[in-house]
């Protein structure tokens, strides 16, 4: 098996990687490949992209790495499958034993991304009286551009009745809180919220499991999964190599999303700045996750135009109504019959745009999924929204005008969300998370 | 309060395309012909077609918004229209055609008499088709009852209103309980004409999840909690006899105002297919969930309402209905007959049970049947008004 691995100074190359099964003291070896992405900022996201593009269709074997200044995971380009969780850390944690977790994570998540088995033994190499370290299921799975990104949520740094478990209540950012409530919101307590999160995407869906039941494995009797997600089919691009996919309205989602191919927007609109504060957070970014159940079976019934004014694009090739293509930008000026605008005053895409919101912008990274079906035989479908973030100010201005006034509310409803600092990438050898406990 | 795409906004465009529609022709999609609106032509790929279904995908090649239409061989009469369509975008408009005589005509700018005015000619099918001569006076027919019965329903609901109110400021809560659920009956057979005033709706229908951080909440469902309390949540305070007269005050007046607004109303015939469809859409998403009536779990009279209101728009178009499509009218005949008997049979006196007295399976049976009536009464814009 051959791999693509990351040159942050050429092109993409193909270098023979060893395949999963290896030990964990290959590991060494895997820390100073990962090296290559360290403090290179943005280069080491341009060069992600550029191996993406040069990537075969399924982009099988990329491997992004998992050491560097900024997680992978945010401006990565967005593969097809997703699997989050959710954490509650235990309530006899230590703060030792949270960062000897975070250290056993980012361990672990190295390993894999790298299309690695966990521990020292992986999955079938071990003792034979002993369980084996990894779970196996990934074995003979290229590493399917795994990418593997964590984040802290409020009630790690302090809990809801005030509790300050490790010593970080004092350095929890001003703007990690609870969300505020919007409109229309019918949030469930166990589909939100969580002391710690994982997001582990891929572009197979088995690698992307692997990942988080290896790390939620690692994490027993010190963190146990709260809620959990699974995401089918992404809903965004977040580079222009890659085309618009559609949400399961039929409608391509994401076509003005910030892409890594914007520097200027990443840095402005998803990296927490090193002004904003706090320091351990430089580089980082805010993760909102919205658990956005779609009625379809509604939708589905209603007329194309409705359909299409409620979006404000038209549902073929996602060109805004006010004229163009896809990228065109939309005119929300133009009028049509009876001076009314060609895109509706109530239109998702209207209401979203950066030009209505003081030119807020955010990363999407969100994606299908259909938990099979509810009670009344309706699917339990919906879009998986993730939106990175340099504060969560612009995810809570956004969706202030959305839950007000978008015609997409009778279609959709809010039921669950959380929100987590991503904290900057590790260094080689170090772990994530790292410059909180310093 | 879900449904914010609104009877009355979603109606604005098709109004007209009335005149020309005839029988639907059983023999399936007909030619797809495209249309070239460009700055200064209106170039059609063919100008004679055979009668029955013929979709026209039309093309903005200008720079100015364009509007496509066919007209009648008075050149006037307007039998459908594409409107509308940005620079660069394409859209299509498929309509039934009788045999006859035709122009085509694109209006760049959408002022003016428009351009590229040109014979189009529709040539006999094999299987023939009627045109419905009464459809004008069937539609004036339609649209004058359905005026009535909105000003009906909202002339009852103040009254109901008013008594309603009255029982909560004197205290009366079993009396207020009781006209809770009657008097809303009467918002909720026109809801999808009340609250397209954007303005009233959320002051008398509002959910407690719909509302803003720091937003005054008032209507029906914040007097509902207080009626309730029993099923509000731990700590939730009564509330006090002054705020309990501002809300009453206020149901009232918002009540006042929407009669007002409701007096000079029309109703197209799309805005009458489009309301019953709206019905639907509201049983679909807030009554058979449980969600419309968090406190009061009356969501039963509210389900049967909507279906009285949806009941009412589909028999004022359904004479028109059954010469375009017949069979579709024998499958809404069955479907809404269905849904009633599903109605009637969780009747218990005047009142209905409450939902969270209903079984899973019970609420499974209304969920299956209102998808099974959803399905074919989402056919009847496209039937009837193309």
């Amino acid at each position: 098996m051959t791999d693509k691995t990351v040159d942050p100074d050429g092109p993409p190359q193909t270098a023979a990687v060893p395949a999963r099964g290896f030990s964990r003291r290959a590991l060494f070896g895997l820390a100073g490949a990962g090296a290559v992405g360290l403090g290179l900022g943005v280069a080491g996201d341009r060069a992600a992209i550029a191996v993406a593009a040069a990537a075969s269709p399924t982009g099988a074997s990329v491997t992004y790495p998992f050491f560097g200044a900024h997680q992978a995971g945010i401006v990565t380009p967005a593969q097809d499958r997703l699997h989050f969780a959710a954490f509650d850390v235990a309530a006899d944690l230590t703060r030792a034993d949270l960062i000897e977790l975070l250290q056993d994570w980012s361990t672990a998540a190295a390993l894999m991304t790298a299309g690695r088995d966990v521990g020292e033994f992986g999955a079938v190499n071990g003792p034979y009286d002993a369980p084996p370290e990894d779970t196996g299921e990934a074995q003979g799975l290229p590493p399917a551009g795994l990418t593997i990104t964590f984040g802290f949520g409020p009630t790690l740094f302090q809990t809801a009745d005030g509790a300050d478990r490790f010593g970080l209540a004092a350095r929890r950012p001003e703007a990690l809180t609870a969300l505020p409530h919007f409109p229309g919101d019918m949030l469930e307590e166990g589909r939100s919220d969580g002391d710690l999160c994982i997001q582990a995407c891929a572009d197979d869906p088995q690698v992307a499991v692997h990942a988080i039941r290896n790390l939620s494995r690692i994490a027993f009797g010190r963190a146990a999964i709260r809620w959990s997600q699974l995401g089918f089919g992404r809903t965004s691009s977040t580079s222009t190599s890659q085309a618009t996919p559609r949400n399961l309205f039929g409608f391509k989602d994401g076509t003005a999303n910030i892409k890594a191919e914007e520097p200027d927007a990443v840095t402005d609109q998803v990296w927490v700045g090193s002004d904003d504060g706090p320091a351990w957070l430089a580089g980082g970014s805010y993760l909102v996750a919205r658990r956005i159940r779609m009625t379809i079976e509604t939708w589905d019934r209603t007329l194309l135009r409705e359909q299409e004014t409620v979006i404000g694009r038209n549902k073929g090739a996602g060109a805004p109504l006010s004229g163009g293509t896809e990228f065109t930008e939309p005119d929300f000026t133009i009028v049509g019959r009876a001076d009314a605008p060609l895109i509706d005053q109530a239109a998702h895409v209207r209401l979203a745009h950066p030009t209505q919101n003081a030119g807020t912008r955010m990363l999407r990274r969100g994606y299908n999924f259909v938990d099979g079906n509810d009670e009344l035989g309706r699917l339990n479908a919906g879009l998986f929204f993730i939106s990175f973030q340099r504060s969560p100010e612009q995810f809570s201005r956004v969706q202030l005008s959305l839950a007000k006034n978008d015609a997409l509310n009778e279609y959709i409803r809010h039921v669950g969300s959380a929100l987590f600092a991503v904290p900057p990438g590790a260094a080689a050898g170090s772990y994530v998370g790292a410059a909180l406990f310093a | 309060m879900r449904a914010r795409f609104s009877l009355l906004a979603l109606g604005s465009a098709a109004l007209l395309a009335l005149t020309g529609c005839v029988a639907n022709n059983p023999g399936g999609a007909g030619p797809a012909l495209t249309v070239d609106s460009s700055a200064d032509g209106c170039s059609v790929s063919a100008s004679e077609v055979a009668a029955g279904t013929t979709s026209f995908s039309v093309t903005n090649s200008g720079d100015q918004v364009t509007e496509f239409y066919l007209l009648g061989d008075d050149g006037l009469r307007i039998v459908g229209e594409a409107e509308n369509i940005g620079p660069g975008l394409t859209r299509d408009l498929v309509v039934q055609l009788a045999e006859g005589s035709y122009f085509t005509a694109c209006k760049p700018g959408m002022v003016g008499d428009g351009i590229g005015k040109a014979a189009f000619t529709v040539t006999p099918s094999e299987s023939g088709t009627v045109v419905n001569a009464n459809l004008d006076q069937q539609v004036e027919t339609a649209n004058t009852n359905y005026s009535s019965y909105v000003k009906d329903q909202i002339a009852q609901l103040v009254t109901g209103t008013d008594a309603f109110a009255a029982a909560y400021v004197a205290g009366d809560f079993d009396s207020a309980r009781t006209l809770y659920a009657a008097t809303r009956m009467h918002w909720e057979r026109v809801e999808t004409v009340a609250e397209s005033f954007g303005d009233l709706d959320p002051k008398l229908d509002l959910r407690e999840a719909d509302l803003e951080e720091g937003q005054d909440w008032t209507g029906w469902h914040a007097i509902e909690k207080d009626l309730w309390p029993a099923e509000a949540e731990a700590g939730f305070a009564a509330y006090t006899p002054e705020k309990r007269s501002s809300l009453a005050e206020q149901l009232v007046a918002d009540t006042a105002t929407l009669n007002d607004n409701v007096q000079d109303l029309t109703f197209s015939l799309s805005q009458q297919t489009n309301g019953a469809i709206g019905l639907l859409d509201e049983v679909a998403s807030g009554k058979v969930t449980g969600e419309e009536e968090f406190w009061s779990h009356t969501d039963l009279w509210d389900f049967q309402a909507n279906i009285d209101g949806a009941t009412v728009l589909y028999a004022g178009v359904r004479d028109i209905l059954v010469e375009e499509d017949a069979d579709l009218a024998e499958s809404l005949d069955s479907e809404f007959a269905s849904l009633q008997e599903l109605l009637d049979a969780q009747r218990v006196g005047d009142d209905f049970t409450l939902y969270t007295d209903l079984t899973p399976a019970e609420i499974r049976a209304f969920a299956d049947q209102v998808n099974a009536l959803a399905e074919p009464l989402n056919q009847l814009t496209a039937t009837l008004v193309l």
